[in-house]
């Protein structure tokens, strides 16, 4: 993967050639369904990803809530909750107080973690903005294979529909963490969201994982075979390199997961023990189910686990290095060091997964390996975190939406980045691991910077998507709501996780250590309530904008460099009218000989040299 | 679609074909992890040893031919000696559905020495290797299929470009379970 030169001589065999075809005559895309439902159009298909996900980001954040409710006010009565959740609220007979079922408690952690990780920050994130930016910033009519696109959005749907329907079953959802680790996940008997649950749960995922693998192939294929002329891999702007890699991360860890799964569902269904051994249910002993490993699953797992969380972030950080460029009027800071980062981050990120397994009885020699490569991948992080601050020192940044965010989005990095390396040292992690330590830093360093990534991409690239701008004014509020809000949620957690506090727990009441917290987590469940509400003001921005937002009269309204914006604000299928523009120089020639941008499209003058060499 | 195969005649390798050499590296991932597991797991002991049934080596013999046989009928295409495309294709298919089932008789085999799917863990594996492969297979048999109801139709616009490309990313993708299949019993038999 990190052969450059093989990816060089790649460029070379492509920088010939136009591609001139009439495809936005699109006579076979003129019936209502072919246009909005199955649409191969790229733009529309990204429409869809975005909206998909955001739906599911409002229904996975809802579940957080009632979770939060439980954690922060144990002895509420939230008996009021039963006409959305019916039979998992429990009500006292005797006293009427209406209580979170337990079991519930477990599904809708659950069930938060799978959507929010897979649904919303994989799908919603690399799916929207590689669907949108692949094509347009790279120069191609449309990806490589529309039709295997369309189909990828599709698997996304099924999988989706397939978890929503989990969520209405008699015995609940799967209940087993958004892990799956057997034996919970592997025995039906094991627990009530082991059942139906789990089976849809595997079911919703496999599907999930062909979409990740249809998409990935065709995000792959697209940036190497199909940019326009000029278009070197080194003239692509950083979004397209962190797609292409994010896609390549997918494209070789999702199947390892899928193997796991195979053989979950052989456990489930087919009596053999892949991951079984020396079990009771309920006090009695398994005799026929020995001889597997739990442990080979979370290998397996974690062996997707752990690009996974670099498949979420690496969209993020390209769509910030490109806003955060544009809005600070300067060229990214060391342009190819950031390329090399995220090469070094893909290639390190498969060597790193047992760090989430220090706990397993491992080899303490074994677990040295990957605390060295943990650390190790701090470095190309940090890299990339000084090229960001250096990026807009002395820029003349325009302060918006997109570009707080962005900020925002280094913010959180740096601050969950530090406790990673804490964790990512054998010797601390005995004492964090499984503790809301854990919690805070992948919350704060995925959650909330992916989901920082994702709002600056989408408040920047609006206008690309629907002709109009977003409203400024909540635009601003909602990330000051969201950047304070994130703080003062997980800031706290890891205090919490510091005492020993166990992560996934419905309850406290049985420990007196932990009663002291009461009132923490009592604030960070107002915290979160509160957080939540800035982003159901994000959504209210959204969709009203589409409609009414401040119309798009220029064409290339951020004055950018790259190609989306030399399309037409309402380009059809095909992206260009005429000839596809050809590439002349790298993506970030801001401020140069005196002027405030130079677009890409823009031939060298005589013996000047490009930016990016 | 259109749009990908007008591009092809500017580019060495078409998109697709690039699409289907990088989705086999996402299969190599999927055996990989397969087989890292089981050697992981019979070093944890607790291993039934069995021999691999003779079927599975006539199987090899005929997924082998098959590769043969789809070759020279893709390069007779290519001569535009249809008849022997026509030929040689109809015989790949039937050899590839006489390789699923000699890979069904071999396990049919094991059955008859009492080792199911859940005897152990060894059994487990096997099942878990040859059935994914399997349902590689499977998926090359619906294109091998494709291919052959559009060689018996008379229509013209088959024996196009556009024609040579499918024959042709159908028997890449068939060479390559081929080849994963010697690897798995190359595996197997090392493993004994
Ligand atoms: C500086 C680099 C980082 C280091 C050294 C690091 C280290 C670690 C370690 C050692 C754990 C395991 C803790 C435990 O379970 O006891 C962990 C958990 C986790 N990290 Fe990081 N991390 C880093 C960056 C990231 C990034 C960038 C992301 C995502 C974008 C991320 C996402 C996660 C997630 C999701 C978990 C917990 C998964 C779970 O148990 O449910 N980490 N990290
Ligand atoms: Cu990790």
């Amino acid at each position: 993967m990190a052969d450059i030169n093989v990816l060089e001589k790649e460029a070379h065999l492509s920088d010939h050639g136009d591609h001139h075809d009439d495809h936005h005559g699109d006579k076979y895309q003129s019936s209502f369904v072919d246009r909005y439902v199955f649409s191969q159009d790229h733009k529309t298909i990204a429409k869809q990803f975005l909206i998909t996900g955001m739906m599911w980001a409002v229904i996975g954040s809802a579940m957080s809530i009632i979770f939060r409710i439980q954690l922060g006010y144990p002895d509420a009565d939230i008996s009021w909750l039963q006409p959305l959740l019916g039979g998992w609220i429990q009500i006292d007979p005797l006293t009427g107080v209406g209580k979170l079922d337990p079991q519930f408690y477990y599904a809708l952690v659950t069930m938060h973690g799978t959507i929010l990780v897979f649904f919303v920050l994989t799908a919603g994130l690399s799916g929207t903005f590689s669907n949108l930016l692949i094509p347009l910033q790279c120069g191609a009519r449309d990806m490589a294979s529309p039709m295997l696109n369309m189909l990828s959005y599709w698997f996304f749907f099924l999988a989706g529909a397939v978890l929503f329907i989990s969520l209405f079953l008699n015995t609940g959802p799967f209940s087993g963490g958004w892990t799956g680790y057997p034996p919970l996940s592997g025995l039906p008997q094991a627990s009530d969201g082991s059942k139906a649950g789990a089976t849809l749960w595997i079911l919703s995922l496999v599907f999930f994982v062909v979409s990740v693998l249809l998409g990935g192939i065709n995000y792959i294929t697209t940036v190497i075979n199909m940019r326009t002329k000029g278009m070197h891999m080194f003239r692509l702007p950083l979004t397209i390199w962190a797609f292409l890699v994010t896609a390549i991360l997918g494209l070789l860890s999702f199947p390892v997961l899928a193997s796991g799964f195979f053989m979950l569902t052989f456990d489930r269904v087919l009596g053999t023990s892949f991951f079984l051994n020396e079990i009771f249910v309920a006090g009695e002993a398994l005799t026929t189910r020995v001889g597997g490993s739990a442990i080979l699953y979370q290998h397996l797992f974690w062996f997707l686990g752990h690009p996974e969380v670099y498949i979420i972030i690496l969209p993020a950080m390209g769509l910030v290095s490109e806003v955060l460029s544009v809005h600070s009027r300067k060229p990214i800071f060391g342009y190819k060091a950031m390329v090399f980062s995220i090469l070094a981050i893909g290639v390190l990120s498969f060597l790193v997964w047992a760090h989430h397994m220090y706990m397993t009885g491992m080899n303490p020699f074994i677990a040295n390996i990957f605390i060295l490569f943990t650390l190790i991948i701090a470095v190309p992080s940090a890299v990339k975190v000084f090229n960001w601050i250096a990026t807009i020192w002395g820029g003349n940044i325009r302060i918006n939406s997109a570009s707080l965010f962005s900020i925002g989005f280094v913010s959180m990095f740096i601050s969950g980045g530090l406790t990673g390396i804490f964790l990512g040292n054998a010797a601390i992690d005995i004492q964090q691991h499984d503790t809301y330590f854990v919690v805070a830093h992948f919350h704060i360093v995925m959650g909330v910077a992916a989901f920082f990534g994702m709002f600056a991409g989408i408040y920047h690239w609006f206008p690309r998507l629907y002709g109009r701008f977003m409203n400024e004014t909540l635009g601003k509020i909602h990330f000051w709501g969201t950047i304070v809000g994130a703080y003062a949620i997980f800031g706290p957690m890891h205090y919490l996780g510091m005492a020993g506090v166990p992560r996934r727990y419905y309850s406290f009441a049985g420990f007196d250590s932990f009663s002291e917290f009461a009132s923490m987590n009592e604030f960070i469940t107002i915290a979160a309530i509160v957080t939540f509400a800035f982003q159901i003001l994000f959504v209210v921005n959204f969709f009203y904008s589409m409609y009414k937002g401040k119309k798009q009269t220029e064409m290339n309204p951020w004055k950018a460099t790259s190609l989306e914006w030399t399309a037409p604000v309402d380009c059809g299928h095909g992206n260009w009218e005429g000839e596809i523009p050809q590439v002349h120089r790298w993506p970030y020639d801001f401020g140069r000989h005196g002027r405030d941008f130079i677009p890409q499209t823009e031939p060298l003058a005589e013996g000047e040299v490009d930016g990016g060499h | 679609m259109e749009m990908v195969a007008r591009q092809n005649k500017i580019r060495r390798i078409h998109p697709k074909k690039f699409a289907l050499w990088i989705s086999m590296l996402s299969m190599i991932m999927l055996f990989s992890a397969f087989t890292s597991a089981y050697i992981v797991q019979k070093a944890a002991g607790d291993w039934l040893q069995f021999p691999l049934p003779v079927e599975f080596f006539y199987s090899t013999g005929v997924i082998l031919a098959c590769s043969l046989f789809l070759h020279m009928a893709y390069k007779s295409f290519v001569n535009k000696n249809y008849l022997y495309y026509q030929l040689f294709w109809s015989v790949g298919l039937f050899l590839a559905l006489l390789f699923v089932a000699l890979q069904y008789q071999g396990w049919l085999h094991l059955n008859e020495w009492e080792i199911f799917v859940h005897t152990n863990q060894s059994s487990s594996f096997f099942v878990m290797l040859v059935g994914a492969h399997a349902l590689h297979v499977l998926g090359g048999i619906a294109a091998l299929m494709t291919s052959w109801i559009l060689a018996f139709r008379k229509n013209t616009k088959e024996w196009s470009d556009k024609g040579q490309l499918r024959l042709e990313l159908t028997c890449t993708y068939w060479h390559f379970v081929d080849v994963l299949w010697l690897y798995l019993l190359a595996f197997l038999w090392f493993q004994q």
